[in-house]
């Protein structure tokens, strides 16, 4: 156990390491931190001057050090766009991004459990072909193209749900949310179906697939000539054996869901961390692009570091295969 | 003559090898293939079929700008309705497909090529070099592939804003977005190719060549790589799909193919600022191409991956 965590720990740190170091370049060398401070009409000799208070001659692992240690405080200097502190715009707009991506798994999740239970339990019923073509159709699809079609139905045929923003927020602290407002509510709906779209197939072949292989186990057919009924062993023993991998993947899925947000962002004009970050490509703002890097790598390091953990906190076997070699 | 018997017997060699009865029984692997000819062929064919030449900004005339098409109450000059520069969109989709189709084919061969040559390196040299490559490859699929080209991209407009390199984002936007597509992909060819290298590099066929005094690279090259080609090939036709995909999400975020030279994803977020206005020809057409495209293509690799599948035979 012990050696697990420190392995894992080990790769999310050169990982992490590795993000910083990109976002650092960024920051550093593909745009120039100096020209973002002064005007145009700063001379050569000022600009060296503030080089050399900013301790920008410094040697390069003493301005990394610096930036690590800068970057865990939140602080990546100014957006070359806005002038404003990049640490606050990313702040402003990172409760959008998370609600929106929870909302997007859990989503998911209740939908796509159920699909892919039916779909395993009936595989050759009409129902679970149609789900297995609405799924090819669903991984197909750009996920932008989807966000489209959502819209064109939902909001410009019927006009029952409106097609950009997040309607009606309220403040909790520093954290606005969407949640408490129907508003706000309506118009998380269309996004977050939009994001977690992809996630809903993957999720429902998985625990299709899954179940297919659990219903041909012996102590499934066991459990069943012992008499119990159907829904015990459908839910009690079956599903409760698939749940593993769903775990695992719906976990990993949650960082891809932030990433993903990007698109489903720009579509829906929802203002959250992904729109900025695109923004900040097109206009090529170096510190928004580094800081939401620099962001992005920790959530997903942070995020698959913890599934690892739940993994091996949930299944027992791995415990004790653990405990084998060691015994060997 | 001889080459009529040849081509017979080639044809005889085909339709007798277990792969052509597999796609022959495969009623919608067919229609995939077919849809996916008669798209490629639409492609070369462009500057043939086309009404006019979208790219040349003379062609774009505002007097004609949003016109709806035919089967929505608008004329037979433009089939499929112009856009709001003026531009006959059943040309725009013809050269947009076309654009799409060669920023998916030239990423996936660049991918294909530096990951077989990582893999290949990888497997072979062992040791420090393939750990560097392989937790270089880690790293990278940690994250998604459209997050790295997006990052790319931005890098590139780094440079460009910061005058390193001396061009207009527009006029190198292509080659860029191959770039950044081709450096995304290359992890998944390197991890196959290098497990196949560990597998095949203790069989006797490799042995032997290396006692005879085969050099390493030859062996890699003409020996190993041939046994390692179907999992490439596989991953290269549903790494078409994706590349397809991914340069039209960048193009509609507006950071891939400029709208001088539309791409479908280019197309679609043109159309896109007119949905809510009731014009969504300039959106829908593109989009049933782009879906059309990927699904066609993504049915091609799914039987590919099963046909080559020893274990479903």
């Amino acid at each position: 156990m012990i050696a697990f965590l420190i392995r894992r720990l080990f790769q999310a740190a050169i990982v992490m390491l590795t993000v910083a170091l990109i976002s650092f370049v960024l920051f550093n060398y593909v745009g120039d931190p100096i020209n973002a401070m002064v005007g145009q009409d700063t001379s050569l000799q000022d600009r060296e001057k503030l080089r050399q208070d900013l301790g920008l001659n410094d040697p390069i692992p003493i301005r990394f050090a610096r930036f690590v240690a800068n970057a865990a405080q939140g602080q990546f200097g100014l957006s070359y766009r806005t002038a404003e502190p990049v640490g606050r715009m990313i702040l402003e707009r990172l409760p959008a991004t998370l609600e929106l991506s929870l909302v997007a798994a859990l989503f998911a999740l209740c939908v796509g459990v159920p699909m892919g239970v039916y779909s395993g339990l009936h595989p050759k019923s009409w129902v679970s072909r149609i789900l297995q073509a609405v799924s090819l159709i669903g991984i197909s699809l750009p996920t932008f193209l989807i966000g489209i079609l959502l819209i064109l139905i939902f909001a410009v045929g019927l006009g029952v749900l409106p097609s950009f923003g997040r309607g009606e927020t309220m403040k909790l602290g520093g954290w606005t949310t969407g949640f408490l407002t129907v508003a706000g509510l309506k118009a998380l709906i269309l996004p977050s179906i939009t994001l977690g779209l992809f996630q809903l197939t993957l999720i429902m072949r998985i625990v299709r697939s899954e179940m297919l292989e659990v219903m041909r186990t012996d102590y499934v057919k066991f459990a069943r000539a012992r008499g119990l009924k159907s829904r015990a062993i459908n839910f009690g023993h079956a599903l409760k054996n698939t749940l593993v991998p769903v775990i695992t993947i719906t976990g990993l899925q949650l960082g891809q869901l932030i990433a993903f947000a990007i698109i489903t962002e720009t579509v829906f004009a929802w203002p959250g961390v992904g729109q900025l970050f695109v923004t900040s490509v097109y206009s090529a703002d170096m510190p928004v692009m580094s800081a939401y890097l620099a962001l992005i790598g920790f959530l997903f390091v942070t995020i698959n570091l913890l599934v690892d953990l739940l993994y091996f906190a949930i299944d027992p076997r791995l415990r004790t295969a653990q405990a084998a070699t060691r015994a060997a | 003559m001889a080459g009529g018997i040849s081509i017979a017997r080639a044809w005889r060699k085909v339709s007798g090898s277990d792969i052509y009865y597999s796609f022959r029984t495969s009623r919608i692997t067919v229609a995939a293939a077919i849809v996916t000819a008669i798209i490629f062929a639409a492609c070369f064919a462009a500057p043939l079929i086309a009404i006019q030449d979208p790219y040349d900004p003379a062609n774009l005339d505002l007097g004609v700008a949003m016109r709806p098409p035919v089967f929505w109450g608008g004329g037979w000059d433009f089939p499929l309705g112009t856009d709001d520069q003026g531009r006959d969109m059943y040309s725009a989709i013809l050269y947009g497909t076309r654009l799409s189709l060669i920023v998916g084919f030239a990423s996936v061969l660049l991918a294909m090529a530096l990951g077989v040559t990582i893999g290949l390196v990888s497997g072979y040299a062992g040791g420090a070099t393939d750990a560097v490559l392989m937790r270089a490859a880690d790293v990278q699929l940690t994250f998604p592939a459209f997050l790295i080209a997006l990052t790319l991209d931005g890098i590139v407009r780094g440079l460009i804003a910061q005058k390193v390199l001396p061009f207009d984002h527009d006029a190198i936007a292509l080659p860029v977005i191959v770039l950044s597509l081709g450096l995304s992909f290359w992890p998944q060819y390197a991890r196959t190719v290098r497990g196949a290298v560990l597998v095949e590099r203790t069989k006797d066929y490799v042995n032997a060549a290396r006692i005879i005094g085969v050099r390493p690279w030859r062996i890699l090259w003409r020996h190993i790589l041939p046994n390692a080609m179907g999992p490439v090939l596989v991953i290269a036709t549903i790494n078409l799909a994706v590349a397809i995909i991914t340069e039209a999400t960048l193009s509609f975020l507006g950071v891939g193919m400029p709208k001088t030279q539309p791409s479908l994803g280019t197309l679609i977020q043109i159309g896109n600022d007119y949905l809510s206005s009731g014009d969504l020809w300039i959106t829908v057409s593109p989009g049933i191409m782009l879906a059309v495209l990927v699904l066609a293509v993504n049915l091609l690799g799914d039987w590919l991956r099963d046909a080559l599948n020893p274990k479903l035979r």
